[in-house]
């Protein structure tokens, strides 16, 4: 069991309840979780609203912003990134205007 | 396994830079973007020591990196310039006000004046009352034809000599393409220009022309800068549409595609026929305000509204191109 801490901003608190931080459990078989299931667990567990806007493919919608503990998800690994116990992984949007 | 920043080779890597795929951990770029934001000042002759410049501050993420990022360089560098943030209140509840709010607490953080000017102030009508008047469709046409102005006399009665946007890379490759698919080829021509309005009072300049939206984001999270990012509740996840979800897929396969359509831009160059004559800058008869028209768009907007006809100045009328199949007609910019 890997617990994570997953952080919302630039807009997408909306889609998950208004709230920019959730708790998330995740169990794989070889005990191994990657960012693919992380994306995947928090729209079926944690999503409220309109999945679309969050999800394309497999993976998050283009223009979606990915860290894990305050690292770049292109860093580590995109979708194959490894998340371990106590991991903080932060989903912002950069598509609101400014 | 833990990658190095490709800089300074002690700190952790944070971010991976869309445009060079630099490996950089959070000091070195910051120090990265801000002497990039630097280069595009001086090399582009941006500002000159002593102007007043109005920061068009909506409270979003491009407009709080920039109020943070220009008071950085104006000390840094001794720009010399006097700088005031300018936003405008379009008087919709439950979110410009919270926006303000944003832009309050900048006023404070940056140490730099504000100025609030309503759409109630200018035009008599707050964007509630106009929704309210004309329903849900075309109000943003409204809003947008409304601000572009607004921002423009606010920078004049504060006498600004120049006003600066948040306008970033993206957007402007965004402006590109939709120019494109409309066939617009005035506005092709020129929306990449990182000067606009060159002959008005207050000409505008883009310090972000070249600065990838991922790198705001980034800046503004890492160095947990205060910026409002709630969807306006007349056009929830609507103000962007086909083209920027196009852009931001072909910077996914290929970063340096948005600096391509940038470029792709500023080579065009319109071809003008002898005999044949752009549309030229005179102002309106009733404002006074810069329009290629008789009566400019707010005014045939404005007169709509009073006179209970919301559609004059929105479906296809004389004096008016494009506005095609839903799409806004002007794309000089989208603030």
């Amino acid at each position: 069991m890997v617990k994570l801490k997953i952080e919302l901003s630039g807009g997408l608190e909306i889609l998950f309840g208004n709230s920019k931080e959730h708790d998330l459990e995740i169990s794989q078989a070889n005990g191994k979780v990657t960012l693919a299931d992380v994306i995947t667990k928090a729209r079926d567990d944690l999503l409220t609203d309109r999945p679309e806007l969050f999800m394309k493919d497999d993976s998050v919608r283009p223009g979606i912003l990915v860290l894990v503990n305050d690292t770049d998800w292109e860093l580590t690994g995109t979708l194959h990134t490894l998340v371990e116990d106590g991991d903080t992984v932060t989903f912002i949007s950069t598509l609101h205007g400014g | 396994m833990v990658k190095l920043c490709c800089a300074c080779q002690k700190e952790k890597a944070a971010l991976k830079r869309p445009k060079t795929s630099e490996q950089l951990c959070k000091e070195c770029f910051y120090s990265a973007l801000e002497e990039e934001v630097h280069q595009t000042i001086v090399q582009h002759n941006l500002f000159s020591p002593g102007e007043r410049v109005a920061v068009a501050a909506s409270g979003g993420k491009d407009s709080t990196v920039l109020a943070h990022i220009l008071t950085t360089l104006n000390n840094r560098h001794n720009y010399g310039l006097d700088l005031f943030l300018l936003s405008i209140d379009e008087g919709i509840s439950g979110y410009r006000d919270d926006s303000l709010e944003t832009v309050k607490r900048n006023e404070q953080q940056y140490g730099i004046p504000l100025k609030i000017l309503s759409y109630q102030e200018l035009y008599g009508w707050t964007m509630d009352e106009i929704v309210r008047a004309i329903g849900h469709k075309n109000n943003c046409t409204f809003c947008g034809v409304f601000r572009r102005q607004a921002l423009d006399r606010g920078a004049a009665l504060m006498k600004a000599d120049k006003m600066a946007t948040g306008h970033n890379a993206d957007d402007i490759a965004e402006t590109v393409l939709l120019n494109i698919l409309r066939g617009d080829v005035p506005r092709l021509g020129r929306c990449a220009n990182i000067i606009t309005g060159e002959d008005s009072a207050q000409p505008r300049v883009k310090p972000f022309k070249y600065t990838y939206e991922k790198e705001i984001v980034m800046y503004a999270f890492f160095k947990k800068l205060d910026y409002f990012s709630t969807e306006c509740i007349y056009a929830p996840f609507a103000a962007r549409g086909a083209a920027r979800e196009f852009v931001k897929d072909l910077e996914m396969a290929r970063p340096r595609a948005i600096c391509d359509l940038i470029r792709s831009a500023e080579e065009f160059r319109l071809d003008v026929k002898e005999g044949q004559t752009l549309p030229t800058a005179g102002k309106c008869q009733r404002c006074g305000y810069i329009s290629s028209q008789d009566v400019c768009k707010a005014c045939v907007l404005l007169e709509g509204l009073n006179k209970g006809l919301p559609n004059l100045g929105i479906s296809r009328t004389r004096g008016t191109k494009g506005g095609k199949a839903g799409l806004p007609a002007a794309v000089d910019a989208s603030t």
